[in-house]
């Protein structure tokens, strides 16, 4: 398969790589969290060793996770710039989800839905790691006031649940969209794929113009 | 830390009710202000019931030492030198844990069982069941747990909960040589505090009262105040205490809704699945580039 | 109190300050120091409706639950109180029928009697005494005191005092003191509330007022100003002196100084070689008619004491063993002993329970005189700074330890609660207690060290002879173990047993206490030798009955707190002191609310043992005060005092105004002691423009808990505390480390800067006052301190020699 010239190439090993860190990371972090976020997760924690575990280990997966996730950020930050395309693509996607594709506009490399998921994504982290320096008890929450610990400590729930939210939308429509996964493990896309889902960008592959 | 399950009323981070047949009368500890010369025989009382010792500190400047709680100076005197009417006042205050009837901290907690109120009304940690987030400081309105750095569990005073399922009253009561602090139902306390404030007034302290704030749909530990209309002369002591909007935000509704809206979600989108089917690539598509293959 | 009422001890008790209806704290902080003991201001404040007021240099503790304070310049309490006397009798504020009954406010001063300009008659000012001769009665023909029952004598006491604290008005108060009028009168006001029979005021004072030059006259003038108020005998009255140790009314009781012999009998001096002579001085006899009075039996009390300690030996044919008893050339006290230390004159010392080096003035002085010695026992259950003094500790005691030859002997003793005995407390109860742990250690009971010691002395007398061996070779020693004598066998010494059946003085056929048996009380000693007492005020405390001391019954019939079945209370269970001045001449209780003895027609009976004589009765001209010879309350202090018949403000030696306003030419009190080349260490305003005193906080007890991990804790560092004007101007910031000096050291201290010390407006100048607790050193488990006794001048009281702690004269810097 690594040479079937019927293939195009999607993500480089490094990217590939970057992304399944960011999603291990974001896995030990979401479960760890979801144990404090409401008594229904709290037997998540026996995962990581029981709850004082959890509660270590929680802060130490979100710097792992700040790190991955900020290389990522550097490496599809331009490829995930909002074009028109990509808004009117989004204003379609209600006939995307009915499974009409029909007259969705043509998306590039990456479509306005993963796109905006991307800058979703990066905004909650970032809620995270801010509000999560200041609710991190051990080390940083004696520096600030209680009433901005109370704050951050809603910030960092809504931002945690919005980004398990994200990405269970992500896993799922990767799951949805056969062969999607494909792309994220072995790197490369049959053409038919690409020229159904991206189209623009398998244009742009193949230099063809139909 | 040693009364009976039967007695829990509340515990932490557990949705289904605990033990509730058992009822005993709400308890109260009055610190009548007005009486209390700052003694810190309170403090030691403390220390010594609950085997905990602070280090030897440093002055800083004032009379106050241990100068903050900590995890092991489960009360402190505070000591505010105020101008009013009067003169000069020396109001001085011990702080300590007020077991709020609706307890922040309690609230706050997401490990169950770390934090249970006892029918007595009494706020107590489970330190064995402590994760040491730290979310009780948090919640707490008062500004009371300490984490400790040895090992990362919360405390906190326990109105010596130890004594009192024996039938004796919490330590410092029973050390207080000017009869300040004074302990029973909550009930008796009111009436005793009633009589004090009586005095007060009669000796001119026109705003004198009782502290049992209704924010947090009153406390187990009460102060008698010559100002009660002023509780923030006394080292700053919180007018109208709360859990406060934010932490009944984040610990109220909010969590279970967005739990069921994850759970929601994880079952639409199987739905959906089963409904429309994957998203694959359409047959034609599939047939340009087979041809395309064989020509 | 002692020239006033004729016993120096608190009045009443503690519980029963919960009577009273005005409260003042002065020359006092009970609130820090005496913690327990205040709950009963709260209860009086609580269920008697009293009011509550402190007079202090600083806003204490005290002063924080007070319905009234007022500040005073340190060391200016005579002028206040003088000031309170003079608002009394200017404004006729006195218990007219008290004052003329039980007080010698009647009686005639002898024509001889001047105060002029500062002075009183008689001054010797090379040797600083007084020839005292002036200060007495007119003796009338009769052989008694002369009197005059309409006050209209010019010399009568009253006269003379209304004369004297004439200058003490208001505005010289104000001036002195730096009181705020207003304050000062409102005061006046409701203490002279308390001259109406249903109403009493009770003093409370401790070393605010002991610790001065003129300390004694301070008490003195509040006990003036109790009489004049009829509040003395009375329930919730008296002048309530609150000890600062839980036993150190025991120790006065059993005559712990080097004057005086137990129950204050005092020891001969080397002029009084006749036993006949030395008993004659102190029997004194009646200046009233009909008067009883209790020191006439002092030769019950001497020869019993005498029985006790030489037994068998103690005949009548050689006085009682008289001639064992050493005579005094002077009085030894503590600050004596270390000036003849420094002098070389005092070569070993032995050191009980008590840590001078700490607690005594000036340190520099004290090590000059401890490195002198050839040897120093210390006998303590602490290292102690006095026996640890040779070892440097850099700033703290920088010493050179080579240079100290001094060989120094330490004997761990135990601590109270490490053995049996009984605590004096201030109210006078004794009451016994049971050991808590065993010692640590190699810690024996103090008894077990002086036996230890003595055995071995008597040892080495036997063996080798020596000057004078007979008190030592002959002194009982009966213990049932000769080298720990137990507590319980010490105890049934100190109340005395009968050597011969004794007969009932009312039918002498019948035996009232058998040979051997344990007295009743003090009322059975007998001066022929059939009697043995170690202390005659203890009789009673362990009779046949048992030990009256663990009694632990709280009830409290007459619902006034005198617990009659509680421990016991020397004078012979009797709770509050002079109580026959609570009831009218007739017999009846003056306030019937509060009744606490009475005439009942055949005796006197009540809820309290009547401090008088029980069968006699109202018109048989018997006055209350039974241990003075004219029966009644001193306005006029006699010859008792050193310093003067009537308190007179003088300056601390030491004074931030380096003047006295009421007299420029005698500044400081005149009779107080100085020795020649302490002069020279005093300082003047100029350099040290601050008043500085010294106290304690209620987190720790003297030098000893600084050797507690819990006392540490609450109170861990040194530190002072300046107002926060003075810091302005100094630049001082609270939590700053400043540098206190006086000219005899310096120490070194955190600086807590507070509102509750304000500058006060004193001679139209701005005094300033640096607060200085004294609770660090440089041994125990608190952050090491300096001794502030480094900064405290060597001078005591004129009458007791207890040092000037309160006031002294400073600067201050930041460090």
């Amino acid at each position: 398969m690594k040479n079937d010239p019927d293939r195009l190439p999607r993500y480089t090993a490094s990217e590939r790589a970057n992304h399944w860190l960011v999603a291990l990371t974001f896995f030990l972090a979401a479960l760890s969290g979801l144990a404090f976020f409401h008594p229904v997760f709290y037997p998540l924690g026996q995962l990581f060793g029981g709850g004082v575990w959890a509660r270590i280990l929680h802060p130490f997966f979100g710097v792992a996770i700040l790190f991955f996730f900020s290389s990522m950020y550097l490496r599809f930050r331009k490829l995930c710039v909002m074009t028109p395309a990509d808004w009117d693509w989004l204003r379609h996607v209600r006939e995307m989800i009915r499974g009409d594709d029909r007259d969705m506009p043509e998306s590039g490399k990456l479509n306005g839905g993963q796109k905006l998921l991307f800058w979703l994504l990066a905004a909650c982290m970032a809620l995270l790691v801010l509000s999560g320096i200041v609710i991190w008890r051990a080390y940083f929450s004696p520096l600030f006031p209680e009433g901005l610990i109370r704050f951050a400590a809603i910030v960092h729930a809504a931002a945690g649940v919005f980004m398990v939210g994200l990405i269970f939308g992500h896993i799922y429509i990767a799951i949805w969209t056969r062969e999607s996964i494909d792309a994220m493990i072995y790197g490369k896309v049959r053409r038919a794929w690409a020229k159904q889902h991206h189209p623009a960008w398998f244009r742009e592959m193949t230099g063809e113009n139909k | 830390m040693a009364l009976q399950s039967l007695d829990i009323t509340r515990r932490s981070a557990t949705t289904t009710r605990p033990p509730s047949q058992r009822r005993t009368p709400e308890v109260a500890k009055l610190i009548d202000v007005s009486k209390c010369i700052g003694c810190k025989a309170c403090q030691v009382a403390c220390m010594e019931w609950n085997d905990t010792r602070d280090a030897v500190g440093t002055n800083q400047g004032v009379l106050d030492n241990p100068p903050d709680l900590t995890e092991n100076s489960w009360t402190v005197m505070r000591y505010a030198e105020v101008e009013t009417g009067r003169g000069l006042e020396w109001l001085i205050r011990k702080d300590g844990c007020m077991h709020c009837t609706d307890p922040g901290c309690l609230k706050a907690c997401p490990a169950p069982g770390a934090i249970v109120q006892y029918s007595n009304g009494i706020v107590d940690f489970q330190e064995e069941h402590c994760i040491g987030c730290g979310y009780c400081i948090t919640g707490c309105p008062f500004n009371i747990p300490r984490l400790s750095k040895k090992d990362s569990k919360v405390y906190k005073c326990t109105l010596c909960s130890d004594r009192v399922a024996a039938g004796l009253e919490p330590a410092c009561v029973k050390t207080c040589p000017t009869g300040a602090i004074v302990f029973g139902t909550k009930e008796d306390m009111k009436h005793h505090a009633a009589g004090r404030i009586a005095d007060l007034r009669e000796r001119g302290f026109a705003g004198a009262g009782l502290y049992d704030p209704p924010g947090v749909d009153g406390t187990h530990v009460m102060y008698v105040l010559h100002h009660a209309d002023r509780p923030e002369l006394y080292n700053g002591l919180r007018k109208d205490p709360s859990i406060g909007a934010m932490v009944g935000l984040w610990k109220g509704a909010a969590k279970p809704l967005a739990s069921l809206a994850l759970a929601l979600a994880a079952v639409g989108a199987f739905f959906h699945y089963v409904i429309k089917g994957p998203n694959e690539v359409p047959k034609e598509i599939e047939k340009e580039f087979e041809d395309e293959k064989r020509s | 109190m002692a020239p006033t009422f004729g016993r120096g001890a608190m009045t009443n008790h503690w519980v029963d300050i919960k009577n009273a209806n005005v409260i003042i704290v002065m020359g006092g902080n009970a609130a820090e120091a005496h913690p327990c003991g205040f709950k009963w201001v709260t209860e009086a404040k609580v269920h008697n409706h009293a009011t509550f007021i402190v007079v202090d240099p600083r806003f204490t503790r005290s002063a924080s639950v007070a319905d009234l304070y007022a500040p005073i310049r340190t060391g200016t309490d005579i002028a206040f109180l003088g000031g309170v006397i003079n608002y009394l009798l200017s404004r006729d504020r006195i218990q007219h029928e008290y004052v003329k009954a039980y007080t010698n406010a009647s009686l005639i001063v002898s024509e001889g009697y001047r105060f002029d300009d500062g002075l009183f008659s008689g001054y010797d000012a090379p040797n600083r005494t007084y020839d005292r001769s002036t200060w007495v009665y007119e003796m009338g023909p009769d052989g008694f005191a002369r009197i005059d029952e309409t006050l209209q004598h010019p010399r009568c006491v009253l006269n003379l005092m209304k004369q004297h604290y004439s200058r003490y008005t208001p505005e010289m108060v104000s001036d002195i003191c730096g009181t705020p009028k207003e304050q000062f009168l409102r005061i006046c006001e409701l203490l002279a509330s308390t001259s109406v029979p249903n109403r009493t005021a009770t003093f409370m004072y401790a070393l605010g007022w002991t610790q001065h030059s003129v300390g004694a006259q301070m008490i003195r003038t509040a006990a003036m100003v109790q009489l004049l108020l009829g509040n003395v005998g009375m329930p919730g009255g008296g002048v309530n002196a609150l000890r600062g140790h839980s036993n150190i009314q025991g120790l006065t009781d059993l005559g712990l100084l080097s004057n005086l012999l137990p129950g204050y009998l005092t020891l001969a001096n080397e002029k009084e070689t006749s036993y006949r002579a030395y008993l004659d001085k102190r029997t004194p006899k009646p200046l009233r008619p009909n008067q009883f009075n209790y020191w006439s039996n002092y030769p019950k009390f001497h020869v019993s004491l005498m029985k006790s300690w030489w037994g068998d030996k103690a005949t009548s044919d050689n006085d009682w063993c008289f001639d064992w008893l050493p005579k005094l050339d002077v009085e030894y006290d503590i600050m004596r002993q270390f000036e003849l230390m420094g002098q070389g004159k005092m070569n070993g010392y032995i050191c009980q329970g008590f840590n001078p080096l700490a607690a005594i003035p000036d340190k520099a002085k004290l090590m000059k005189a401890l490195s002198k010695l050839k040897y120093l026992v210390v006998i303590d259950p602490l290292a102690t700074e006095t026996s640890c003094f040779w070892e440097n500790h850099g700033e703290l005691n920088d010493v050179k330890s080579s240079a100290i030859r001094t060989e120094v002997i330490r004997l761990p003793s135990t601590c109270f609660a490490e053995e049996n005995g009984s605590l004096t407390n201030s109210g006078r109860w004794l009451q016994w207690h049971y050991q808590g742990a065993p010692p640590p250690g190699d810690a024996w009971p103090d008894a077990d060290i002086m036996a230890g010691i003595f055995l071995r002395l008597r040892e080495l007398y036997r063996k080798e002879g020596g000057a004078f061996p007979d008190p030592i070779l002959n002194l009982t020693w009966d213990y049932r173990i000769p080298h720990a004598p137990a507590p319980e066998e010490l105890a049934r010494e100190y109340n005395g047993k009968a050597l011969a059946d004794l007969a009932d003085p009312k039918d002498p056929t019948r035996v009232m206490v058998k040979k051997g048996q344990q007295l009743d009380g003090y009322g059975q000693l007998k001066d022929d030798g059939s009697t043995a007492c170690g202390c005659w005020l203890f009789s009673g405390s362990w009779t046949e009955k048992g030990n009256m001391m663990a009694r632990r019954d709280n009830s409290d019939p007459s619902g006034l707190g005198n617990t009659p079945n509680w421990a016991f209370s020397w004078p012979a269970n009797r709770r509050i002191m002079y109580n026959r001045a609570s009831c009218d001449p007739q017999g009846r209780p003056w306030d019937p609310n509060r009744g606490l003895v009475w005439w009942n027609g055949a005796a006197w009976t009540g809820a309290d043992v009547p401090d008088f004589k029980p069968d006699s009765p109202p018109g048989e001209g018997m006055n209350p005060f039974i241990m003075q010879p004219e029966g009644v309350g001193r306005l006029f202090a006699l010859d008792k005092m050193a310093e003067g018949p009537l308190p007179e403000h003088y300056e601390p030696f030491e004074s931030p105004i380096g003047a006295n306003p009421l007299h420029p030419k005698v500044i400081s009190n005149p009779a107080a002691r100085v020795f020649k080349d302490d002069w020279e260490s005093f300082g003047t305003d100029k350099d040290y423009p601050y008043a500085a005193t010294t106290y304690r906080l209620t987190e720790h007890f003297h030098f000893w808990t600084k050797h507690t991990r819990l006392s540490s804790i609450m109170q861990p560092e040194q530190f002072v505390e300046i107002s926060e004007e003075l810091a302005k101007e100094k630049g001082i910031r609270a939590g700053d480390r400043v540098k206190v000096w006086s000219k005899r050291g310096h120490i070194m201290a955190v600086a807590v800067v507070t509102r509750r010390i304000k500058p006060l407006k004193v001679g139209g100048k701005t005094v300033h006052h640096v607060g200085i607790p004294l609770h660090w050193g440089f041994k125990g488990v608190a952050r090491g301190g300096y001794l502030t006794n480094t900064l405290t001048p060597f001078v005591g009281d004129a009458n007791s020699q207890t040092p000037e702690f309160k006031s002294f004269i400073v600067n201050i810097e930041k460090a």
